[in-house]
C-alpha cells in the first residue's frame, strides 16, 4: 500500500465543540498534525485581539484548521463519493490543503503582517515548499504533492472544484470559522444549518453549487457572517486593541531603526527591523512570544512604547469616536496639530481605522466581479447567482458597508495636569 | 494617514477615470508587479490576480465623496465606472501624497488603452513571473483555458510588460 492510502490501524478521533468529532483515518492526515510547524497553529489566536471583548475567544488556528478538514472530509467521503462529477483522485491533496490552509498565519497575524508588510498567504507557501516537516511529510506521498498542495491553498490548480471547497464564498473555511467563533465568543449569531448545507452542495463542473432546495439554509449562513461581521469581527473595543498592537510593532521597529538601546534586546524581532528574517524566524515567534516582549517592554524607558504596552497587556484601551473622514478632513489635521501641542504624539496616539483595514469580507453577488458568486442549481438544471432568487441575500448583498473610527487615549486628556485648556479644546473636538 | 487610500485615487485620477473594476484591479497589480508603491494585498482569482483589499477601499472612496461611481447597464452585465472627485482631489493633496512620477503617468495611460482581456493575460503572466517563460504561458493555457488566448496575443504581452519595465528602469 502506497504512503499516500495507507489508514491507521484504528480511527484516531479529536473531540471538537463545534464538530464533536474529528475523524482521521489517513496516515498523511495524522502525521501532518504531528508537524512542528502545524503544532504551533496551537500558539496563534483565530481571532488575534478579540479575546479582550469576548473573553471566551482564545481558540487557536490549530482548532480552526482541524475544523476545516473535517468540513472537507465529509462533503467529499459523504456526499461527493460516487458522483461522476467528483473525482476521486483528488480526495487526499484537497484534504491536505484543508487542514493547513492557515498554516502561514503568523502571532496577532493581521497587525503583524500590516506593519512588518508581510503576507501570510507567501508564508503558507514557503512553509509547504521549504525545508519544513510539512514538506517532509507530503514530499513522501509523491514528489510532485507539496506543490500541489501549495497550488490548491494558492487558487491556481486546475480543479477549480477542488478550490471551491477551500476558497469561494459557501467553503469549509469560513463554515467552519463562522460557527467556532460564534461558539468560542458566546454569541448567537453564527449559527445556522450546516448540516443541511453539506447535503446540498453538489460538484459541478469547475465549480460547487448549491441545490436549489438548500436556499433558505445559505440564507441564514450569509446573514450569520453579515451579523458575525458586524458583531464580533468590526466590533469597535477589539479594533482598540488591534490599534495598539499595530503601533507597539511600528514604534519597536522605529526604536530600532533610531538605534535605540532596548534594555533586553529583542532578538525574535531582528530580522523583522531590518529585513534579514529568515523562514525559521517566522516560525519561531508566536504569540506566547510577543505577550513576553510587551510584558518586558513595559519597563522599557523609551515612555511611548511602555506605555502602549501597558495598555495591551493591562487592557487600557483606546477611545473611539465615529469620524466621517470627508467632513471632517480639517478637524484632522486641527487635532494632529493640537496633540503636538499637548505633547501627545499624534502617530500613536491619534489613530483613523477604517473597516476596510480589517481582513474580512462580506458576499458579493459578482456582478463583474473577481469571485465565483454562491450559485443554485434551479430544479430544470439551470444555475442561477443567489442574490436573484433570495430576497433575503439581495437585500444586504451589493450595499456599501463602511465604518470609520477615531481612536485616541481619552485618559491622557483627561487626567490631571499640565495643559488642561489645550486638552479641554481637544476633547471639546472629539465630541 | 490614509495614504493607501489617497494612492488610489491619485491613481484614478491620473487615468483620469477608469472604467470596468476588473480593469481597474488589473491596472493596479501591473503597477504594484512594476515596484510602484502599492500595498493592495492580491490573491489569484477566477479573473486572475485580485484585491479583496482594493474593492474595500474603492467601496470607501465612493461613500467619502473622493471617488465617484457610475453603474453602466450593458444588458447582459453591468459595468462602473471610478472617476475621482473634486473632493477625492483636495484629499490626495491633504493627505500629501507625492506627485506621480512620469513613468507611472505613462504606465497608466498605457494600460487604460488597453482591454481588460488583455490586462487579465498581462496581470496573469505577472503572478507567475518567478516561473521560466514557457511556463507562465502554460499557466495561462491551464488557468485560462476558456479565453483560449493566442499565440501572438502572449506576444504582445510580453512586449508590453518589457515596454513598462524599460521605461520604470529609465527613471
Amino acid at each position: 500500500m502506497s504512503y499516500a492510502t495507507q489508514k491507521l490501524a484504528e480511527e484516531k478521533v479529536f473531540k471538537d465543540p463545534v464538530h464533536r468529532y474529528i475523524h482521521v483515518r489517513d496516515q498523511v492526515i495524522w502525521d501532518l498534525i504531528g508537524t512542528r510547524e502545524f503544532q504551533r497553529l496551537r500558539r496563534i489566536k483565530q481571532l488575534g485581539t478579540t479575546y479582550l471583548v469576548f473573553h471566551g475567544a482564545e481558540h487557536s488556528r490549530f482548532n480552526h484548521s482541524l475544523g476545516v478538514y473535517e468540513i472537507v472530509r465529509r462533503i467529499i467521503d459523504d456526499v461527493f463519493v460516487g458522483r461522476p462529477e467528483w473525482d476521486e483522485s483528488e480526495r487526499l491533496v484537497v484534504l491536505c490543503a484543508a487542514l493547513l490552509h492557515d498554516l502561514g498565519h503568523g502571532p496577532f497575524s493581521h497587525a503583524f503582517e500590516n506593519v512588518f508588510d508581510l503576507d501570510h498567504e507567501e508564508f503558507t507557501q514557503k512553509i509547504l515548499l521549504g525545508e519544513t516537516e510539512v514538506n517532509e511529510v507530503l514530499s513522501r506521498v509523491s514528489k510532485n504533492f507539496p506543490q500541489k498542495v501549495a497550488d490548491v491553498i494558492g487558487k491556481i490548480y486546475p480543479n477549480k472544484q477542488v478550490v471551491s471547497l477551500i476558497s469561494s464564498q459557501i467553503d469549509a473555511d469560513r463554515m467552519d470559522y463562522l460557527q467556532r467563533d460564534a461558539y468560542f465568543t458566546g454569541v448567537s449569531y453564527g449559527h445556522f444549518d450546516m448540516e443541511r448545507i453539506l447535503r446540498v452542495m453538489r460538484p459541478r463542473e469547475d465549480q460547487v453549487v448549491i441545490k436549489s432546495s438548500g436556499m433558505h439554509a445559505v440564507e441564514d449562513y450569509i446573514m450569520s457572517r453579515y451579523q458575525m461581521y458586524w458583531q464580533v469581527y468590526f466590533h469597535p473595543v477589539s479594533r482598540s486593541a488591534e490599534v495598539i498592537l499595530t503601533k507597539i510593532l511600528h514604534r519597536a521597529k522605529a526604536l530600532s531603526e533610531e538605534g535605540y538601546d532596548f534594555e533586553t534586546q529583542p532578538t525574535h524581532f531582528k530580522g523583522f527591523f531590518d529585513g534579514t528574517f529568515t523562514l525559521k524566524d517566522y516560525l519561531a515567534l508566536d504569540e506566547g512570544v510577543l505577550l513576553t516582549y510587551f510584558q518586558i517592554w513595559m519597563s522599557e524607558k523609551d515612555l511611548i512604547l511602555a506605555d502602549l504596552c501597558d495598555r495591551f497587556v493591562n487592557r487600557k484601551l483606546f477611545q473611539y469616536i465615529e469620524f466621517d473622514l470627508a467632513k471632517d478632513y480639517m478637524k484632522m489635521k486641527e487635532l494632529e496639530e493640537l496633540f503636538k501641542k499637548a505633547g501627545i504624539d499624534p502617530t500613536y496616539y491619534l489613530v483613523f481605522d477604517s473597516s476596510s483595514d480589517l481582513p474580512y469580507d462580506f458576499y458579493r453577488p459578482g456582478e463583474e466581479e473577481e469571485r465565483i458568486p454562491i450559485h443554485l442549481q434551479m430544479p430544470n438544471g439551470e444555475i442561477h447567482e443567489l442574490s436573484r432568487e433570495s430576497d433575503i441575500v439581495e437585500a444586504i448583498s451589493g450595499k456599501r458597508r463602511t465604518d470609520h473610527k477615531l481612536y485616541f487615549p481619552e485618559d491622557f486628556l483627561t487626567a490631571d495636569g499640565k495643559k488642561k485648556a489645550l486638552k479641554k479644546q481637544i476633547l471639546e473636538l472629539l465630541k | 494617514m490614509l495614504e493607501e487610500h489617497a494612492k488610489v485615487v491619485q491613481f484614478i485620477g491620473v487615468a483620469d477615470g477608469i472604467t470596468g473594476r476588473k480593469k481597474l484591479q488589473k491596472m493596479v497589480y501591473i503597477a504594484k508587479k512594476l515596484q510602484y508603491a502599492y500595498k493592495e494585498k492580491y490573491e489569484f482569482h477566477i479573473y486572475g490576480p485580485y484585491s479583496e483589499e482594493l474593492t474595500l477601499r474603492i467601496e470607501e472612496l465612493c461613500n467619502m465623496g473622493f471617488l465617484q461611481e457610475e453603474r453602466q447597464d450593458k444588458g447582459s452585465y453591468v459595468q462602473y465606472k471610478y472617476q475621482m472627485t473634486d473632493a477625492g482631489e483636495h484629499f490626495t493633496q491633504m493627505a500629501r501624497v507625492e506627485e506621480a512620477e512620469p513613468s507611472l503617468v505613462s504606465c497608466i495611460n498605457l494600460m487604460k488603452e488597453k482591454s481588460s482581456r488583455f490586462l487579465e493575460l498581462v496581470s496573469t503572466l505577472l503572478y507567475f513571473d518567478h516561473l521560466p517563460k514557457d511556463d507562465q504561458i502554460e499557466k495561462v493555457h491551464v488557468l485560462k483555458g476558456k479565453l483560449k488566448f493566442t499565440a501572438d496575443e502572449i506576444d504582445e504581452a510580453f512586449t508590453f510588460v518589457m515596454n513598462l519595465m524599460n521605461q520604470r528602469a529609465v527613471q
